[in-house]
């Protein structure tokens, strides 16, 4: 795994997406930190909340290349020939991905102090400041795993950005879009629906087997006609609800309000954990069907 | 050292590996033979657990490969077709960070890498970009990275693809020095690599294993269909007659008729070093002058031939009668 984490962090450094992440991050926060203190204002958090932005261009670059890259070099077929499990190369790519991550956040962290032996009037709360930094990296981690999940489904580093890049959109912009999608049971129902098949179309094309996708979406569609039936009054507003809770970014929130939330850093965590395993599983599959 | 047995892989309704059985022994040079698509480097995808294989079992040393990976893995090493180097590196960094991956701890890795460097002769250009680098180099690069932690099984998918003549020659004979005390299997379309660098054969034709054993059994298998090539001055009627009169021919077919000159190709069932004597001496007993006369034995190539023709012809027969074969040919 070391091996791994280590060639993927000189490739990152070798190459310019590792700087062009860094520079981003440091230059808006630099902008921020000063627009947002030349007002008088001494809160960070905002800074951190702004910034997660930044995550929309950054995310993408700092992963496009991690899996897409090597299947465009036929570099995997090394990987899958190594003594090494998927799990510990997926993992030594991630560490090293969010080893790139963590540099330009580490150099933020001077922020807060500069800002404070500086002031006049007033200082930064640390105690929040930081818990914020904390929230961000997470966010970052999270937002990353995902990232490396995308290249690895990609042939190639441009369609991996490119991808990348509009989940992240989605992602962002997840909640405004949520508040457009009817709140009546009907359409829960019917989007549920909808999303059972597409889940069923997935599994077919994943495993080629259309029998068992065909039973399977078949099941989860009586499933969700039982309970509909049943409890027709749950189902007021649900899936925007449920889409809600995809809302990555929206998680940061708390963070600025000067609570330090163990729920969204544990969030953070599951989502990381559910797309490192997707990402094995992508490579894995490989292995059925290159 | 490798066992295969009824190794079978399919690619959605196209059959690219059809049960595969076959045995490799530890010690020996084994060429892995067949036309472009016949599924060499889908077998050797499976072997090295790249791939997963639909039916069948493959074990390295006693571990399965689809059962136990990482210690199946760890026996072999393997080149693909087209060698997994990383361009933005040098070779030093490459091969240190393989021999890493498989586990050399740092104290002996310069010492693996030395032993690896000095094998495959890539020691002047370790400090070198890989994109940088030559083919011939590359492909030993590529060899280097697969003898790292010096696994007893070599693996190599096509290793004198695309090389010049100079470095073919070279790379050929790095792989009989590997021979020495790996076992290795290399895959090729070409036959006289396979006689020049291999100790065993195994045949592969459209996915199924039509041939194997060492390179003099496949050929004396074949060694009943000699045939002699004679030039002579005389007309076509009479050296043929003086021919067929001989014992243990089996027939004479005609060739190039000049003016005054005619060329037969005879085959014959017995063949008998006297033969060459018993041919020439009912000719020059008929007072017909004898031009050229060959002796010509069944090749690797003619072998291969064969045996290909054969198996198509098989194919051929079965689908005619109803049932369709899909065939491991791109």
């Amino acid at each position: 795994m070391t091996a791994i984490y280590e060639r993927e962090l000189d490739s990152q450094l070798n190459g310019l997406t590792g700087y062009v992440f860094g520079a981003l991050m440091l230059l808006f926060g630099g902008i921020y930190v000063m627009a947002i203190h030349l007002e008088g204002a001494v809160d960070f958090t905002t800074v951190l909340a702004s910034l997660t932005f930044i995550y929309l261009i950054g995310i993408p670059l700092l992963t496009m290349r991690s899996v897409a890259e090597e299947r465009h070099q036929r570099t995997d077929q090394l990987l899958y020939s190594l003594p090494l499990s998927m799990t510990k190369i997926v993992l030594g790519k991630y560490f090293a991905l969010v080893t790139v991550l963590a540099m330009p956040l580490a150099v933020i962290c001077l922020y807060p102090l500069i800002v404070n032996a500086l002031a006049t009037s007033g200082a930064i709360p640390l105690k929040a400041a930081y818990g914020a930094m904390v929230g961000f990296l997470f966010l970052g981690m999270a937002l990353t795993a995902v990232g490396l999940f995308i290249s690895s489904l990609m042939e190639s580093v441009g369609l991996a950005a490119g991808a990348c890049f509009l989940v992240m959109l989605l992602l962002y912009f997840l909640t405004p879009l949520t508040s457009y999608i009817s709140s009546s049971a009907l359409t829960s129902f019917i989007a549920f629906t909808v999303l059972a098949a597409l889940l069923g179309v997935i599994l077919w094309r994943m495993t080629k087997n259309g029998a068992f996708a065909l039973v399977f979406a078949g099941v989860l569609e009586g499933a969700l006609g039982v309970c509909y039936a049943l409890f027709r009054g749950k189902f007021g507003g649900l899936f925007a609800d449920v889409v809600g809770q995809l809302a990555v970014f929206d998680r940061f929130d708390s963070f600025t309000y000067d609570i330090f939330d163990i729920r969204s850093l544990v969030y953070y965590v599951s989502v990381t954990a559910v797309f490192l395993f997707l990402t094995v599983q992508s490579m894995e599959r490989r292995r059925w069907a290159s | 050292m490798i066992e295969v047995s009824h190794l079978t892989k399919r690619y959605g309704s196209r059959t690219a590996v059809e049960d595969l059985t076959f045995t490799v022994e530890s010690g020996v040079v084994y060429g892995f033979l067949g036309p472009n698509g016949a599924g060499k480097s889908t077998t050797m995808n499976i072997l090295t657990g790249c791939l997963a294989a639909t039916e069948g079992r493959v074990s390295i040393d006693g571990f399965d490969i689809f059962e136990q990976p990482i210690r199946a893995k760890a026996r072999v090493g393997y080149l693909p077709e087209q060698p997994p180097l990383y361009m933005g590196m040098t070779v030093r960094e490459y091969l240190a960070f393989v021999a890493r991956a498989k586990g050399v701890k740092i104290p002996a890795l310069d010492k693996e890498l030395e032993r690896v460097t000095a094998v495959t002769g890539v020691g002047e250009v370790a400090d070198r970009l890989i994109r940088n680098l030559s083919k011939g180099f590359r492909q030993r690069v590529g060899i280097a990275q697969a003898l790292l932690a010096d696994p007893p099984v070599i693996i190599l998918d096509e290793p004198t693809v695309g090389l010049d003549p100079l470095q073919i020659v070279e790379i050929r004979e790095l792989i009989r020095s590997l021979g020495r005390d790996h076992t290795v299997i290399l895959s090729t379309h070409i036959l006289s690599e396979v006689q020049t660098v291999c100790d065993r054969v195994l045949m592969i034709h459209r996915g199924r294993l039509v041939a194997s054993g060492t390179l003099a059994s496949l050929e004396e298998q074949f060694a009943g269909k000699v045939t002699y090539h004679i030039t002579v001055k005389a007309g076509l009627l009479e050296a043929r007659e003086a021919l067929e009169a001989v014992p243990g021919v089996l027939e004479v077919t005609a060739g190039e008729t000049g003016a005054d000159r005619c060329t037969l190709a005879v085959s014959v069932s017995d063949p008998g070093e006297d033969m060459d004597e018993r041919l020439s001496f009912a000719l020059s007993d008929r007072r017909i002058p004898v031009l050229r006369l060959e002796r010509e034995q069944a090749s690797l190539e003619d072998v291969f031939l064969a045996l290909t023709q054969e198996a198509d012809q098989q194919n051929a027969g079965k689908a005619g009668k109803g049932g369709r074969r899909h065939d491991g040919d791109l």
